[in-house]
């Protein structure tokens, strides 16, 4: 393969890869956006939506078709939103007057939790599963391999993505995300139910990260308690990247997170793949801290 | 002098007194090896907690990556110890001086920023750096560890002893360094970026100068900790310096009670102590540890320390004639 | 002579432009007063004076002994030390720190001492901070809060926080004070107290007031010039007498249909 054409392979596997990036992007930077807390457990949340999908497949013990498929998708997202709700309600709501660093540490609390518990309930345990997936096929573009699985990770995420946007910008809970993350106080004053917005916001955010979960099982057909950690640290980088705070700042992001990584893999190290995301962060944060897209979620004085 | 004087001359006679009969039980063998052993590194443990505590529960910012910093002040002492031939003391003291460089240059972009970002970026540090010592094999061993650092002393059946003592020595500098600055106009200039950040920048206080302070002094101290620990332990593998050991640090903090000197102190002692204890629980232990997180920072914020508080207010409350006022600034 | 020159400010939210080419010169011991309806841009300008935004357009001005110096642009901080002061519309006290402590911390910036002789606790150290608690004493004494100089801030009333926001604000030293609704939240005998104490501190501290308010009577009450925001411009500016007649600014307050009543 000539390095042309290497280099369309994997940019090819960097939009797949980016877009589970960019859907797990969207609920750190809707989170932040209206509560400005870094949800550290988001990641795991992606975790919770694997096993999800899993238990229904392997509950189903039949060959994958796109209806046990897409079944475990609408699970698991229905499953992690109500998680979701449910962090919030217990462990964040009790926080929205605290010092920030509370809300922080308890969120830290929340991740580490939901990985070692999984861990430690038999039923999930400390192995690696084999998460069953679609027989695959391999298209050829213009000698460029296209699984079918990055195909369907593609065209989801963007379904997802275009869903959200048509959500955000077209509906009256959308509106009322938008003015409650603008500013909370007036939101309240003009009789919007924030905590009912809150929550929402977290139920459509844990969603995504399940159906990033699944995606990412599907693709990487192995799941373990742990493996919500680099995907998550890597979309909040893509988040701060695309501006935190910002919905498309999320998705190219996540796009451009996916890309970096893979052509690090392919052109440089592969060890190195991981460390590319703590560089980017560190450029980001020196160079241009409120990021590509980037809007100030500013503190009112 | 003073009754406050009086008071801490009292407690300090208490503390040298017990320090020399603790020494004198370890020389004799009364106390064995093992509880030396624990008793150490419970002091380390209590001095990177404070170093920790400096930043988070002083400062108030959230830092995730002290792993990291004690594995730089290890990885340092080591290399000079074993290769340069440094003496102990330099070596731990220019030990924390790298660590403190590190903790200078990644606190600088970070801190400048409004927002939470020192959390994930000392969160990434602490792996980046854990990632590192495992391919820097020539200074450091690698994945294999680096064995063999000698200890205080070639005697080695002072070693106990002596751990011990340069171990409490270090910590009682930390405290004594620690507690003296926070009630100082300096200390009192930190704890305000914690209460409001934008008052405090309002009212003249330097608050990215402050806060750069403070994360360059935590990671000195730790860095420390960490050198003391390659000395005590003489054997150190990158795996000791992973995200838990950051957290084992954050539950001594917050547990004890963010902000509190005595709380981190007692806590740190108890939690190591409990560790040795119930190893059985070890696997729980990942489990256990976020939930009391997630409990103090939910139902008691002040941590242990608030709940002695609380305990000595109710006593002051339901038995007046005893002590007989509240002191200044509690409502009854 | 002037003690603070806004020349052309003009600062935009995204695409909402908040405060336009506005204009203010203060002379050295005026008491101004800046009023307008709710949003009509008054903390804005608060917060571009004091440096927490810094404007899109325009210079700002603050005396420094012979000059006037640019300070559009710094830091809150470096400005405070310029000698301007503040209190927040929202009482930004340290809520769990003492009375004392809050005061303290605004003198943090004349500290002498560094942090190596509070570690090692030199003779100096004992001085200056001997020092510093008498001043910090005596300022409370002022505001009649020092007996309760233990207190934890938050444990205060409403009024006395207000106060204690205030008396902090004159520990930094300033020669212009700044006052974002001082009045807010408080009955008519605390306003008129409040009243006599910011006439009070301009005669003993020599200072310099731009107050924003809400309350009328205290407006009307101390401020010899006063300034009417609406939609981020000026449109009024004169003394008490001028501006309560002023149609301009009755319709900005209670709107068109009172006017075409009136």
């Amino acid at each position: 393969m000539g390095v042309g054409q290497q280099f369309l392979q994997q940019m090819v596997n960097g939009i797949a890869l980016g877009s589970i990036y960019a859907l797990i992007a969207l609920g750190y930077t809707m989170v932040y956006g209206i509560v400005q807390l870094i949800n550290f457990a988001h990641g795991d949340i992606l975790m919770l939506g694997a096993f999800a999908g899993f238990f229904v497949l392997v509950a189903a013990a039949v060959a994958v078709t796109p209806l046990t498929f897409i079944a475990a998708f609408l699970v698991a997202m229905l499953v992690c939103a109500i998680i979701g709700i449910i962090i919030e309600r217990a462990c964040y709501k009790p926080l929205r007057n605290a010092p920030r660093i509370n809300a922080l540490i308890t969120a830290i609390g929340v991740s580490i939790f939901i990985e070692n518990g999984a861990r430690v309930i038999p039923q999930i345990g400390p192995n690696p599963r084999q998460y069953p997936t679609l027989p695959n096929i391999s298209y050829n573009l213009a000698g460029v391999g296209i699984s079918r699985m990055q195909a369907i990770v593609f065209l989801v995420s963007i379904a997802l993505m275009l869903l959200l946007n048509y959500i955000i910008n077209y509906t009256k809970i959308g509106k009322a995300m938008r003015a409650v993350s603008y500013d909370r106080g007036a939101a309240l004053l003009m009789g919007i139910n924030v905590n009912k917005v809150i929550s929402f916001t977290f139920a459509i955010g844990s969603a995504l990260a399940a159906a990033a979960g699944i995606l990412f099982a599907s693709a990487y057909p192995q799941v373990e308690p742990y493996m919500g950690i680099m995907p998550g640290l890597k979309a909040f980088v893509a988040a701060v990247l695309g501006g935190i705070g910002s919905i498309p700042g999320a998705m190219a992001g996540g796009f451009i997170m996916g890309i970096a990584e893979t052509l690090t893999k392919g052109f440089i190290s592969s060890q190195l793949a991981d460390a590319i995301a703590f560089g980017i962060l560190i450029i980001i944060l020196v160079v241009k801290p409120t990021g590509i897209l980037g809007r100030n979620v500013s503190e009112k004085v | 002098m003073s009754d406050y004087m009086k008071k801490k001359v009292r407690i300090a006679g208490f503390l040298f007194l017990s320090f020399n009969i603790i020494v004198g039980l370890i020389y004799w063998g009364i106390i064995d090896e093992y509880t030396a052993q624990i008793l150490t590194f419970a002091g380390i443990n209590v001095i990177i907690a404070l170093s920790l505590n400096l930043i988070s529960g002083f400062t108030g910012q959230l830092a995730l990556g002290h792993a990291g910093f004690m594995a730089i002040g290890a990885y340092s002492t080591a290399a000079l110890v074993m290769q340069l031939q440094v003496p102990n003391l330099p070596a731990i003291l220019v030990g924390g001086v790298v660590t403190a460089i590190f903790g200078f240059v990644i606190g600088f972009p970070t801190l400048r920023l409004k927002g939470d970002y020192l959390a994930i970026v000392t969160l990434g540090f602490g792996e980046i750096i854990r990632v590192l010592m495992i391919n820097a094999e020539k200074i450091t061993g690698g994945a294999a560890g680096l064995k063999g650092i000698p200890s205080f002393t070639k005697n080695i059946s002072l070693n106990p002893v002596l751990s011990f003592i340069w171990v409490f020595l270090f910590m009682a500098g930390t405290i004594i360094l620690i507690s003296n600055l926070i009630r100082s106009s300096h200390g009192r200039a930190i704890i305000s970026i914690r209460e409001d950040e934008i008052a405090s920048n309002a009212m003249g206080v330097n608050v990215f100068y402050y806060k750069m302070f403070s994360f360059t002094l935590s990671a000195f101290i730790a860095g420390i900790g960490g050198g003391l620990y390659a000395l005590f332990f003489g054997y150190l593998n990158p795996t000791m310096f992973n995200f838990l050991k950051s957290c084992d640090f954050l539950v001594i903090v917050v547990l004890g009670g963010m902000g509190s000197i005595v709380g981190t102190v007692a806590t740190g002692f108890i939690l190591t102590y409990l560790q040795e204890f119930l190893r059985f629980l070890q696997d729980y232990r990942l489990v256990i540890y976020p939930l009391i997180l997630i409990i103090i920072m939910l139902f008691k914020p002040t941590g242990l320390i608030g709940l002695v508080e609380d305990i000595k207010k109710w006593r002051r409350r339901t038995f007046p004639d005893q002590k007989g006022h509240l002191k200044a600034g509690e409502r009854s | 002579m002037t003690v603070l020159k806004l020349e052309e400010i003009s600062i935009y939210f995204g695409g909402l432009k908040a405060v336009s080419s506005f204009n203010l010169q203060l002379e050295e011991g005026e008491l101004m007063g800046l009023i307008g309806p709710n949003g009509a841009g008054k903390t804005t300008i608060f917060n571009m004076i004091t440096g927490v935004y810094a404007p899109s357009k325009g210079d700002i001005y603050l005396r420094q002994k012979d000059s006037l110096k640019k300070i559009a642009g710094l830091k809150p901080y470096q400005i405070t030390r310029l000698g301007m002061a503040r209190t927040f519309q929202n009482i930004r006290l340290f809520k769990d720190l003492s009375v004392l402590d809050n005061v303290r911390i605004a003198h943090h910036f004349n500290i002498q001492y560094n942090a190596l002789q509070s570690i090692f606790r030199t003779p100096g150290f004992y001085k200056e901070e001997a020092e510093a608690m008498e001043k910090a004493l005596e300022l409370l004494k002022l505001f009649n809060i020092d007996q309760k100089c233990d207190e934890l801030a938050k444990n205060l009333p409403y009024g006395e926080q207000r106060k204690l926001e205030i008396a902090r604000a004159l520990a930094t030293n300033p020669r212009l004070l700044l006052l974002d609704e001082p009045a807010a939240g408080m009955n008519p005998q605390e306003t008129i107290d409040l009243m006599q104490l910011i006439q009070f501190i301009r005669e003993k501290f020599n200072l310099t007031i731009l107050l924003i308010e809400h309350d009328m009577n205290l407006v009307m009450g101390i401020c010899e010039r006063i300034v009417v925001l609406d939609y981020g411009q000026v449109i009024a500016e004169g003394n008490p007498e001028a501006i309560k007649h002023n149609p301009r600014v009755i319709k900005a307050y209670l709107g068109e249909e009172v006017e075409a009543g009136a």
